[in-house]
């Protein structure tokens, strides 16, 4: 099957396409019917996202280029984009409840998660800066509009202006980057740039410097992060658990490919940056999450440390290292997405309740979701043999076999830190006085937590499929 | 004097931190923020357009393009967020951005 626009294939970006008609198709069915058919166009986006994966896998195999070398498919953009896919689809099965709310009947909602997406796809491909650019500014352009989505609620606009003026400022400082960049070797193509990029030039690195801080900024690793726990917290619970999730899944992807793919010949200059960031981001994140009440709150710090460990493969700066990304980004993701199931459950009398004393006691009035917080909170932690574990014994594997031994112990130390935090939560679980029962459990919130839940506890069985599709796909970069 | 690339990027390198101070040092009012960061994109395509010149290749020119597309974009949703912002709370001073302290 061949088919072109003005010689280029258009063969690579049929999922996108697809995944852009329909969002359009589904925005129409909105705006003709009105709100009474939020529930029919979630439902059908979540179905457009499973067939869109479906394409993206049956893609002849192999590297395909396209737009002259503007978006590349390879095996690390079919293994993150399927993994961005899967997380916006349970995200938007998590937000039906949210959505169901007969004053929060917005099916623009879903149609922005889809649009999102389509912008982490075209992230996760993109071979150049100008790619990169908009793919970058299609996912946080929607990301902005549903941060503020329950918009009667002033948190929740709070969330979304101060996530648009720090995010358009960090897109200023990326640009800015890529046009130092550009001046500097005169291409913006990926290849390009790494066959002029051979020696540390001032301007190269001063342009490196300004896209690596942008692309930080959108991965919330220290020092840009301070957006992340007031966005977390102000933004509507199920928005908060796609934040979470698949951005920073294309985030760390276009980071990961960035730095190996177009800067190979400086190494030095970007691994210095890498080695710091991730540093600071794991002892912040295990630090500051100490003292958090809000278990919103809590789940942001967390997450930076999260990129912090994630950037310890990246800073190893080999296959390896973008192996134990790529296992540690698709792990998160689980653990995550199911941590937030649990936390959507959190209701009392149709109130949300978000702050951590509300777990006081689960394990009597719910001992199954008290057991399945408790494993995702090891897993998180690290814990063996749990699959938060795996992620971390890869990241850390590599970054010894390539001499970050620095890296390596305060990552360890820092995991330390960060299991008190986990496991103060567990104690208060299964140790303290309950607080009330919770409401009943919704069937898609169950059917989410038992999947996730049951990847976390039994992936040590049999981890061979994930990971070795991780060692495809980081062979694809090199 | 002729003009050359050096004096183009240090105009774009002073707007651009114009518009960084702008955005940190700004107390008063949502709206100067949002001028800063069209500051900060323009000293951008400044130097998209002076390098593409010099280094005599077209990208940079329709990198510009794009930037200034999306821009637009960038500036209508910042403001559709300021108005819903603004019916909650009634004011877009900065100091009252302050229901959650991060």
């Amino acid at each position: 099957m061949t088919i072109t626009t003005a010689g280029y294939s258009l063969l690579p970006v049929l999922p996108e396409l697809m995944l852009a008609v329909g969002a359009m198709v589904l925005l129409m069915i909105g705006a003709f019917n009105g709100p009474k058919v939020t529930g029919l166009v979630t439902t059908l986006a979540v179905c457009l996202l499973v067939v869109v994966g479906a394409a993206e896998i049956m893609l002849p195999a192999g590297k395909h280029v396209t737009f002259g070398g503007s978006f590349i498919v390879d095996d690390y953009a079919r293994f993150l984009k399927v993994l961005a896919i899967i997380a916006s689809a349970v995200t938007l099965i998590l937000s039906r409840e949210f959505l169901a709310d007969q004053s929060r009947r917005i099916f623009e909602y879903a149609i922005l998660v889809l649009l999102s997406t389509l912008g982490m796809m075209v992230l996760i491909s993109a071979g150049d800066l100008i790619m990169l650019y908009l793919g970058l500014e299609l996912m946080s352009l929607a990301l902005y509009v549903v941060a503020a989505s329950n918009r009667d609620n002033a948190k929740s606009t709070e969330a979304g202006l101060k996530y648009f003026v720090l995010g358009a400022l960090s897109s200023g400082m990326l640009l800015y980057g890529a046009s130092m960049i550009y001046g500097f070797t005169g291409t913006v193509s990926f290849a390009g740039i790494a066959a002029e990029a051979k020696t540390g030039n001032i301007g190269l690195v001063f342009g490196l410097v300004f896209l690596l801080a942008g692309l930080c900024f959108k991965v919330s690793a220290v020092p840009f992060h301070m957006w992340t726990p007031d966005v977390y917290e102000g933004a509507p619970t199920p928005v908060t658990a796609f934040f979470a999730s698949a951005p920073k899944v294309a985030a760390l992807a276009v980071f990961t490919r960035v730095t190996l793919t177009a800067f190979p010949g400086i190494v030095v200059q970007w691994q210095q940056v890498v080695v710091f960031v991730s540093l600071a981001s794991m002892v912040l994140g295990s630090f500051a999450a100490i003292g958090q009440t809000n278990i919103k709150r809590l789940m942001a710090y967390s997450s930076i440390g999260h990129m912090g460990f994630a950037l310890v493969g990246l800073a190893a700066g080999t296959q390896e290292g973008a192996q134990g990304v790529l296992v540690y980004i698709a792990i998160y993701v689980a653990m995550t997405l199911g941590t937030f199931a649990i936390i959507l459950t959190m209701k009392r009398n149709g109130q949300p309740v978000e702050t951590i004393k509300d777990f006081a006691g689960l394990s009597r009035t719910n001992p199954i979701i008290a057991f399945f917080f408790a494993m995702f909170l090891f897993s998180l932690a690290g814990v063996p043999p749990l699959a938060g574990f795996f992620g971390k014994f890869y990241v850390f594997m590599a970054a010894i076999k390539s001499g970050l031994f620095v890296l390596a112990v305060v990552g360890v130390l820092a995991s330390v830190v960060g299991a008190f935090y986990y496991l103060s939560i567990v104690k208060l679980m299964y140790f303290d006085e309950p607080v009330g029962k919770l409401d009943p459990m919704r069937v898609e919130l169950r059917t989410v937590l038992a999947v996730a839940g049951l990847f976390n506890v039994l992936f040590f069985v049999y981890p061979a499929p994930l990971v070795s599709a991780a060692a495809f796909a980081a062979k694809s970069l090199f | 004097m002729t003009i050359g690339l050096g004096h183009y990027l240090a105009v774009a390198a002073i707007l651009f931190t114009l518009g960084i101070l702008g955005i940190f040092l700004n107390r008063k009012n949502i709206i100067v923020i949002l001028m800063s960061i069209e500051l900060i994109l323009l000293a951008v395509n400044i130097n998209m357009v002076a390098f593409s010149t010099f280094l005599g290749d077209i990208v940079g020119q329709v990198f510009a393009l794009l930037v200034l597309t999306v821009a637009a974009a960038e500036a209508a949703i910042g403001l559709a967020v300021l108005v819903v912002y603004f019916r909650n709370r009634g004011s877009i001073a900065v100091e009252d951005v302050n229901l959650m302290k991060g």
